[in-house]
């Protein structure tokens, strides 16, 4: 297949997710796996080259065409979205969550030392995490995940892919003095 | 330290003790790992008594620190006859205070990442704004009509299937797993995809209880097609 790098740069241009290399291979059926990550490496490296308005990320395991971050203010004035703007104590809610998943509330509220219901329910709602069922203790507690949509919004590639939270030194640390 | 309290200003009002706690600790530019109990154990009862002057409802989670502060600083204060328990009460600061600080600065950096959304935008109508689009030919099904599909499925399954006890059987908790897998990767599904042709009942009723569960923890919400008649389960 010779035009596999067009092929695919036309289904990563009407993807409405991520696409796998796996659902790649499904649909073009012949070439492998190999293949297939030849071609993205290389259109990847071709929007770098060229440096225009979208480039390639890979994310929540798979492969998708993005804007520029530098363009950020004039998808704003097209689109007009919502605001993501999370709290800090979502932000931390969050966090815990993807650094401790699966977890339960009670340990999400021991580490913040304050009741995280409305927080938990705002994040569920927005989708940015996920209820994985029940934990068999007293009060069934529900266990809590994140969702791809989660990966997605953070520019992850999977969970491993968590940035390393910076290791406590002194508290006068100007480090520290970032986290206010 | 009267002028000290009267600084602070609204933006200080700490969404928790540890807040707080991590608040005072850094004013001081103490290390964590040797805080001078005495002092801040004293200036975190003296924030407490402001906000109860500003009239601020301090929650019980205020009080349970505080009470956990004095507890240190008396066990600092008596003299230790076992040799062998001579750990640092403050320890027991320590750790939650590590933790909650390794959090806070996870959530920092999840917040300098590029955002979708904010930073970077995709080609992206979401599922769940394709089901606004059908609203008018799409109905919220009752537990009723759920009941009538899920009667419909159960008959379909043949007679002789008859429960095997000693069979490996699927909990409701691990179902739920299952299709949660299943919304992830797709965004939704029909109710009758969910149960397979060949399926034993143990995991038809299974299957159902899972999705009863999860309309009950508002997992997902299931619409019925007005002219198909299909039911769909969106996930949420």
């Amino acid at each position: 297949m010779e035009d596999i790098k067009n092929i695919i740069e036309s289904l990563l241009l009407v993807t409405e997710e991520p696409l796998t290399i796996d659902r790649i291979k499904n649909i073009l059926i012949e070439p492998g796996r190999k293949e297939i990550q030849t071609a993205l490496t290389e259109l990847s490296a071709e929007y770098e080259a060229r440096k225009g308005g979208f480039l390639l990320r890979e994310v929540a395991g798979g492969y998708q065409i993005c804007t520029r971050p530098e363009y950020r203010e004039w998808i704003k004035r097209l689109l007009q979205p919502k605001p993501l703007r999370l709290s800090k104590a979502a932000l931390e809610t969050l966090a815990i969550i993807a650094y401790k998943q699966p977890t339960i509330r009670s340990d999400i509220e021991h580490i913040r030392g304050v009741n995280c219901g409305g927080i938990l329910r705002m994040l569920f709602e927005r989708k940015l995490i996920r209820i994985l069922g029940r934990k068999e203790i007293p009060g069934r507690p529900i266990i809590y995940a994140t969702t791809k949509q989660f990966l997605e919004t953070f520019d992850l590639k999977d969970l491993k892919d968590l940035p390393t939270p910076e290791e406590i030194a002194t508290l006068g640390d100007a480090s520290l003095e970032n986290l206010e | 330290m009267q002028e000290d309290i009267y600084k602070v200003q609204i933006d200080d009002i700490f969404e928790g003790p540890m807040d707080l706690l991590v608040h005072l600790i850094k004013k001081h530019e103490v290390d964590i790992y040797d805080i001078p109990i005495a002092l801040i154990t004293k200036q975190y009862l003296e924030y407490i008594e402001w906000m109860k002057i500003m009239n601020i409802d301090i929650a019980g989670d205020f009080i349970v620190m505080a009470s956990t502060l004095t507890k240190v600083k008396s066990r600092m204060l008596l003299p230790s006859h076992d040799e062998d328990d001579d750990e640092d009460p403050r320890l027991e600061l320590v750790k939650p205070i590590e933790e909650y600080l390794l959090m806070k600065s996870a959530a920092e950096k999840l917040a300098t990442r590029i955002l979708l959304g904010e930073d970077t935008f995709v080609r992206n109508p979401r599922p769940e704004n394709h089901l606004m689009d059908h609203e008018g030919e799409i109905i919220k099904v009752g537990l009723f009509e759920l009941i009538d599909a899920f009667q419909k499925i159960l008959e379909n399954i043949s007679p002789h299937e008859r429960v095997d006890i000693t069979a490996d059987r699927i909990s409701v908790r691990d179902k739920i797993a299952q299709i949660v897998d299943i919304f992830e990767t797709r965004g939704s599904t029909t109710f009758n995809e969910l149960f397979p042709e060949n399926a034993e009942q143990s995991e038809v009723i299974v299957t159902f209880l899972a999705i009863l569960e999860m309309v009950r923890l508002s997992l997902v919400r299931i619409l019925q097609n007005t002219r198909t008649g299909i039911i769909r389960l969106f996930y949420l």
